[in-house]
């Protein structure tokens, strides 16, 4: 039964995805792209990584696409430019696609099902995924949060700098 | 099996329950709005006017549901089912009472503020959607302030994390209970009040009801709906409404318990049902609702996200280092 759910997220999500790509109003394609957010909070939740769903729930349905919304309300743009795309070559597609294969492969033979560690499925389910992510992140990773803090500080600090000299 | 059908009759209680209390709060607004004004308000169908919500719901049941010619049919259509059933779901994780809770999640707090960032969709396609300058000025502005009032509602709602030390609302209110004050908003003062300004403007009601102020924009987002598809989002921001009063009840004033200084003075209050104190903590909430729309002018909007960005974020952050500090120190 769950392999049966599993199964229907993974071939729609391919489906979503094709018809965010494929639309020609910016607005369908966020409201695609929307669904497509919510099945993959779903994907999460099978790994048991509740926090991350919400996560991803809240940022990127929340707050970024919201922005997309936005910023396409704000330009008026009713349809997509019929111009010529930027990269048209099929050389570069199929090293993209190249690519991106490349990357797929690596990404599964790396896979290690048998990962032993201090953080095992029965002590994430002992104290709670979140707990379990957070003890992880603050304790062994400090610095990583700070740097991410201040790479998410710089862009507001440029934004206000920007906002300040247009006044 | 049996779980199941358990599960079906709790879920169908606490959403008859809900929609009934939504229905007869239109009543309550008519009538304390009527009588902040000196007037009576709805008096004539059924005693005091009683059987008025169920008239004006006949009423709005029969009326024609009309799609304009140029609207995007498709997202029209499906809007107001967006913010109502991500308004609904709410519902399941709220702790009503000590064991009366339809799925404990670990991250209900979490769960709530995911789907209210999720319903905004509804209201901005609404705007969208519908193909009017009135409706979409109303959607930008209702995105724009939804936006904006979230962050200052988490920063809020981070200090009772903090000092819980869960996301889950059940075991939040038990961390609250064992507590110094028993109750969130005396030593959180300033984020309780951070909550409560930011619950007003989430849920798009006056003093922040801009996205459908009638003095500028007919009725903003809801201008071109009619009928049932209106009642559908007039619903949704009753629901809205009450969700914010449960957050507020279980967050900040200690759920369905009371705080231990009281019960030590006055012991007999202890065999009082906790649904009971419940009840009253959000019905004084709602209460606070429709008396501020009866009393206060409508804010403009760089004011509205002036005190978004300006006072309540950098409030929620203080409020948050205190609690951080509290928590630390131990008191």
């Amino acid at each position: 039964m769950i392999y049966l759910i599993f199964a229907y997220f993974c071939a729609s999500m391919i489906g979503i995805t094709l018809m965010a790509l494929t639309r020609k109003n910016p607005v369908h394609s966020v409201l695609w792209l929307l669904l497509l957010f919510l099945h993959i909070a779903v994907v999460y939740l099978f790994l048991n990584a509740e926090f991350l769903a919400v996560v991803q729930v809240i940022v990127y349905a929340g707050a970024i696409l919201v922005m997309f919304l936005f910023t396409f309300f704000l330009l008026g743009a009713k349809e997509l430019p019929k111009g010529k795309r930027y990269i048209d070559l099929w050389e570069g597609r199929a090293l993209i696609g190249l690519l991106l294969t490349g990357v797929f492969i690596g990404a599964f033979s790396s896979v290690n099902t048998s990962w032993k560690g201090k953080y095992t499925i029965e002590y994430i389910e002992k104290i709670g995924h979140t707990k379990a992510l957070g003890i992880m992140l603050f304790n062994e990773y400090p610095l990583a949060v700070f740097l991410l803090g201040i790479i998410l500080l710089i862009p507001m600090i440029a934004v206000a700098v920007i906002a300040w000299r247009v006044r | 099996m049996i779980e199941l059908i358990i599960m079906i009759i709790k879920t169908s209680i606490v959403f008859a329950v809900v929609l009934t209390h939504v229905a007869y709060t239109t009543y309550a607004e008519r009538k304390i709005i009527g009588r902040a004004q000196a007037r009576m308000g709805p008096m004539e169908v059924g005693p005091y006017g009683l059987l008025q919500p169920i008239a004006d719901f006949i009423k709005i049941f029969f009326k024609e549901d009309i799609v304009p010619r140029y609207a995007e049919k498709v997202l029209f259509q499906i809007a107001p089912l967006i913010v109502l059933v991500f308004t609904m779901i709410n519902l399941t994780v709220i702790p009503f009472d000590r064991n009366f809770i339809l799925a404990d999640l670990n991250i209900g707090l979490l769960f709530i503020l995911a789907s209210a960032s999720v319903a905004v969709y509804g209201i901005i396609l609404a705007g969208w959607a519908s193909n009017s300058r009135y409706s979409f000025l109303g959607g930008l502005r209702s995105a724009s302030q939804v936006l904006s009032y979230e962050i200052a509602l988490g920063l809020s709602l981070a200090g009772v994390v903090l000092a819980a030390g869960s996301l889950n609302l059940r075991e939040i209110v038990i961390a609250q209970h064992n507590s110094v004050f028993g109750i969130y908003a005396i030593p959180q003062i300033i984020g309780f009040v951070v909550f409560v300004i930011s619950a007003f403007a989430e849920t798009n009601r006056a003093p922040f009801d801009l996205p459908e102020a009638e003095t500028e924009l007919v009725a903003g987002y809801l201008t071109e709906y009619s009928a049932f598809r209106y009642a559908l989002f007039f619903l949704a921001e009753y629901v809205a409404m009450y969700i914010m009063a449960f957050l507020c009840t279980l967050c900040f004033l200690g759920g369905w318990t009371i705080p231990k200084f009281i019960t030590d003075t006055l012991p007999f209050l202890e065999k009082v049902p906790g649904i009971l104190w419940f009840a009253i903590k959000v019905y004084s909430f709602i209460f606070l609702y429709i008396w501020v729309r009866a009393t206060l002018p409508r804010y403009r909007f760089d004011q509205l996200l002036n005190i978004g960005w300006k006072v309540l974020i950098p409030a929620g952050i203080i409020n948050l280092l205190i609690v951080a500090f509290i928590k630390r120190l131990g008191l």
